[in-house]
């Protein structure tokens, strides 16, 4: 059991506020990430939770109970840290053990947890190696083993895929998922990855200068952005964006006139919108498709071949980065001329102040 | 997993609470203490005696002297003297020691028979005493009769050079660079086994000679150990004493009497107290000058 | 490599002659330690080798009682700056706060006040203090004049290990002493040796302090061969004889712990 809190939690280096009033609530066994890009503040706050640095205002309270003040290893957490930091002085046992030595367990009762986080970790043929005669994915693995042995209440990770090369990585990220799921407590992970976040979490913390930007499930983030930072941050290729204005607003939705002329209609919940309006107009990579009858016309400007994808550059709308994505055997090629449609319901609009217009139709899996 | 709860150091106080690190920065307090005591408290004494008639060898004159030990201090040749010699001394010491030092740093870089054992025979002055190093000097290495340098200079025919008398305080400048450039060499032969192998490759791709090699990419590399070494040895060759003491006594005349052995002079010599006090004072002051700039220069190279 | 065989042979014949060059005043010292006095005077290599100098050395100062001091000494004020040392570099280092780089240049600041400076006024205190002439005065002077060395040194040295191996034990449950001493001291051992291999050698060569704040009871090898200086002046196979007493132990201790020291004695000048 543990749950987490955090009331108004603020953090000021001096007069300047990096964490500017943070409320968010974690359940037990949740796998929640804080993902945003660099500078955004989400390693402070890991950093705050794990009592590495002073809480400047607000509550945090684990379980129910305030642990501002509660030194870092009484507040029954364990921390992977993005360098690892493993003793380098000392074996794998005597790192993963360390706690536990400080804490005075007996010695045959330490090795019985560190036999058991190493059997978990298939670490067991490395018990007696220094940390510097390992893979750099065993020494991530002896960075966890080092917080399982704890058996903590909650789990932190600070980037620990970040040192590793793009194979490990989708290995490890693997691993962390398979190893929620068998210790079954909460963990806390902060990432600037968007992949790692899309595919970990059960709850996304999009930060942005300090601030948290939205809270919920990948395909809610990903389906429903609260504003334009968070649809730009999520999802791999990134959300197109072109700027548009209001031609009519109605119950069937808010049709919108593109730089070209082109128009297109958003079904979005037309609220305060009036014809006239600037708005900026978000569509998907993948919400676009080849059509020599749609209404946006432009030209391949550079073709990605990812395989089973092509992504197309384009060159429209006065943009020259348009990213449509289309079937890997599409025959499109650089320099040609297209004609591309949109699909109007999985289509996003965001007011003057980035903010997202409510969809109609909510997507099937984020219900 | 079966450890369902062990707790690791749950005991209340057991670590350090999260608070504290304002109070972890306060373990700097013990050092930064006693070092402003051993600085503060001499420190007054030594510019409150400098205002007074004090002698040690004369309790008669007591009481406030106003400027006249500043007075006397300044209008003793001795003292001008004193001055230029110690700024003379130093800056030669660090000329010589810096440049061989770096030379040499580079020799001994380089690969050749038995080079670890030449390089512990270097470096070995800087382990002798420096009572002892000018001693040797003094009588084993420069007595123009009995020193090898006179025996030397006999077998060629020349006239042995009586080297206290006749270069008295060049004489000391040598036995001080003896001492402090195998302290040069160690730090700077250092830095340059730092430095990267594939910038001088990349540096001879590009044309470069040995000489060119050693401008435009050993020495800028070795900036920052340059500058520590000059801040190291000024701290040490601001305050030179025993080479002076044992060798020349500040002699002949005043020729080799810097501004240490000046107050030495003043205090224990002739029981002086204000008048050493007063030279106490200008030799803080003189250090404070060169610190100022020093630490600036240095600082600037050493993010800290 | 391109490096002809002649180069290679200048290389070895230079590095030869100036370690030869800078060691033959130790060489000849010691050489002439082992003279007879009249062979003493006439710089000859080849010579019927005596004992009789060490002889005399012993028979007029107490060697042993001088160099107790001088380990007794230097052992002491060298602990005693690391004591002091230690947390003042551990906390600069790990928790530094805006004035900390003040704090480091004013340190090494106070080492440039010249000893003489303040001589009078030590002295002075020494003397209604009692602590004239007795080794507690001298290891607590040594201390404090090797600190701000000490401190910058090992300040260096803490300056490389990852803050994040420090934060990863407190996590686990280390208090600051536990972090101190079961992940800063192992990891930076070798630095804080160089740091006391240095320290050492500077308190044994200290002849300022030690000349003037000592005379008899706790003089170390300084002034033992200070008292060798002037009346032996033409005696020179004694003279030499006690140098190398005074200097073979820290030499023949520096050449085992040069390795050492080398590794460590960088001031942070080597990124």
């Amino acid at each position: 059991m543990a749950t987490l809190s955090l009331r108004n939690v603020r953090k000021a280096y001096g007069p300047v506020e990096v964490i500017k009033g943070i409320d968010l609530d974690i359940d037990d066994r949740e796998f929640v990430v804080f993902v945003g890009p660099s500078g955004c503040g989400k390693s402070t706050l890991l950093r705050m939770i794990a009592g590495l640095e002073q809480i400047t205002g607000g509550d945090l309270n684990i379980d129910g109970k305030r642990v501002n003040e509660v030194g870092p290893a009484d507040r029954g957490l364990a921390m992977v840290f993005q360098s690892y930091a493993l003793y380098p002085h000392m074996t794998v046992s005597e790192n993963m053990g360390f706690a536990l030595r400080l804490a005075k367990v007996p010695k045959a009762e330490r090795d019985t947890k560190v036999k058991e986080a190493a059997r978990i970790l298939q670490l067991g043929p490395y018990l007696d190696r220094k940390p510097k005669d390992l893979s750099g994915g065993q020494r991530q693995r002896v960075a966890i083993g080092r917080a399982i042995v704890r058996a903590p209440k909650v789990f932190l990770f600070d980037e620990p895929l970040s040192n590793l090369d793009a194979a490990l990585r989708g290995q490890t990220r693997i691993e962390i998922a398979r190893l929620h799921e068998e210790l079954a407590t909460t963990m806390i992970y902060v990432t600037h990855d968007q992949v790692e976040a899309m595919t970990m979490a059960d709850k996304i913390v999009v930060l942005q200068a300090g601030r948290v930007e939205q809270v919920g499930s990948p395909l809610e983030l990903y389906h429903n952005p609260a504003n334009i930072f968070v649809a730009g941050f999520i999802g791999s290729p990134r959300m197109n964006v072109i700027d548009a204005t209001v031609v009519s607003a109605g119950g069937g939705g808010v049709e919108v006139r593109l730089p070209s002329g082109a128009q297109i209609v958003v079904e979005v919940a037309a609220g305060a919108m009036q014809p006239g309006m600037p708005v900026r107009l978000g569509i998907r990579p993948e919400a676009m498709r080849i059509d020599p009858s749609g209404p946006i016309a432009g030209e391949v400007r550079l073709v990605e071949r990812l395989g089973g994808l092509t992504l197309l550059h384009l060159g429209a709308e006065g943009r020259d980065d348009l990213i449509v994505q289309v079937e890997g055997t599409s025959a499109v090629e650089a320099h040609q001329a297209v004609r591309v449609s949109a699909d109007g319901a999985a289509c996003h609009l965001f007011d003057a102040d980035g903010l997202a217009l409510p969809r109609l139709a909510r997507h099937q899996l984020v219900a | 997993m079966s450890a369902t709860s062990i707790e690791a150091g749950t005991a209340p106080g057991d670590a350090a609470p999260a608070a504290s690190a304002p109070a972890r920065s306060f373990l700097v307090m013990p050092s930064v203490l006693v070092l402003l005591v051993w600085m503060i408290v001499p420190l007054v004494m030594t510019l409150w005696f400098s205002f007074r008639n004090y002698n040690l060898l004369d309790p008669t004159t007591q009481g406030f002297a106003g400027i006249n030990n500043y007075a006397y201090l300044v209008t003793d040749p001795d003292f001008w003297a004193s001055l230029r010699n110690t700024l003379v001394l130093l800056a030669s010491v660090l000329v010589i020691t810096v440049g061989l030092g770096t030379l040499l740093a580079v020799l001994f870089n380089q690969p050749f028979p038995g080079r670890n054992v030449a390089r512990v025979l270097a470096i070995s002055p800087f382990f002798v005493m420096p009572t002892v190093a000018a001693l040797v000097w003094k009588n084993l290495m420069m007595h123009p009769i009995y020193g090898v340098l006179g025996v030397v200079a006999r077998a060629f025919g020349m006239q042995p050079v009586d080297w206290f008398s006749q270069f008295p305080l060049a004489s000391v400048i040598g036995i001080v660079s003896w001492e402090w450039l195998p302290f040069a060499l160690l730090i700077l032969l250092t830095a340059v086994q730092s430095l990267d192998n594939e910038q001088r490759e990349a540096a001879r791709m590009d044309g470069a000679g040995m000489i060119a090699q050693f401008f435009f990419i050993t020495l800028p590399h070795l900036s920052r150990a340059i500058s520590v070494v000059i801040m190291i040895e000024t701290i040490f060759l601001l305050s030179v004493f025993a080479e002076i003491f044992v060798t020349t006594s500040g002699g002949p005349g005043n020729a080799t009497t810097n501004l240490a052995f000046l107050i030495y002079a003043r205090a224990l010599l002739q029981f002086d107290v204000g008048g050493a006090s007063a030279g106490g004072v200008v030799a803080i002051l003189l250090a404070n000058i060169v610190a100022f700039f020093l630490v600036r220069t240095v600082a600037r190279r050493l993010e800290t | 490599m391109t490096d002809s065989l002649a180069k290679r042979i200048l290389v070895a014949v230079l590095g030869w002659a100036v370690a030869l060059l800078l060691f033959f005043p130790i060489f000849w010292m010691v050489l002439t330690s082992f003279k007879s006095e009249t062979d003493a005077i006439t710089a000859r290599l080849f010579f019927q080798p005596t004992l009789a100098s060490y002889g005399e050395v012993f028979a007029r100062a107490d060697y042993l009682a001088f160099a107790f001091n001088s380990i007794a000494i230097s052992l002491g004020g060298t602990v005693l700056a690391l004591a002091l040392a230690i947390p003042a570099a551990y906390s600069m280092a790990f928790h530094p706060t805006p004035r900390t780089r003040g704090t480091l240049l004013w340190m090494l600041s106070t080492k440039m006040l010249p000893p003489v400076g303040v001589l009078v006024p030590i002295y002075l205190l020494f003397r209604t203090t009692g602590l004239l002439d007795t080794r507690s005065g001298l290891i607590g002077i040594y201390a404090l004049m090797n600190l701000p060395i000490v401190v910058w040194m090992l300040f260096t040295f803490y300056k490389e290990v990852p803050h994040e191996i420090l934060e990863a034990g407190r996590m686990d449950g280390a208090t600051t002493w536990g972090e101190v001493y079961h992940l800063l001291m192992p990891l930076t051992l070798p630095g804080v040796a160089s740091t006391g291999l240095l320290s050492l050698i500077l308190c044994w060569n200290e002849a300022f302090w030690s000349l003037n704040l000592t005379s008899s009871h706790a003089a170390p090898l300084t002034a033992f061969i200070a008292s060798f200086s002037s009346p032996e002046g033409l005696f020179f196979a004694k003279l030499s004889a006690a140098s190398t007493m005074a200097v073979a132990p820290i030499l023949i201790f520096g050449w085992f712990s040069q390795k050492q020291l080398v590794q460590g004695l960088t001031f942070g000048a080597v990124k």
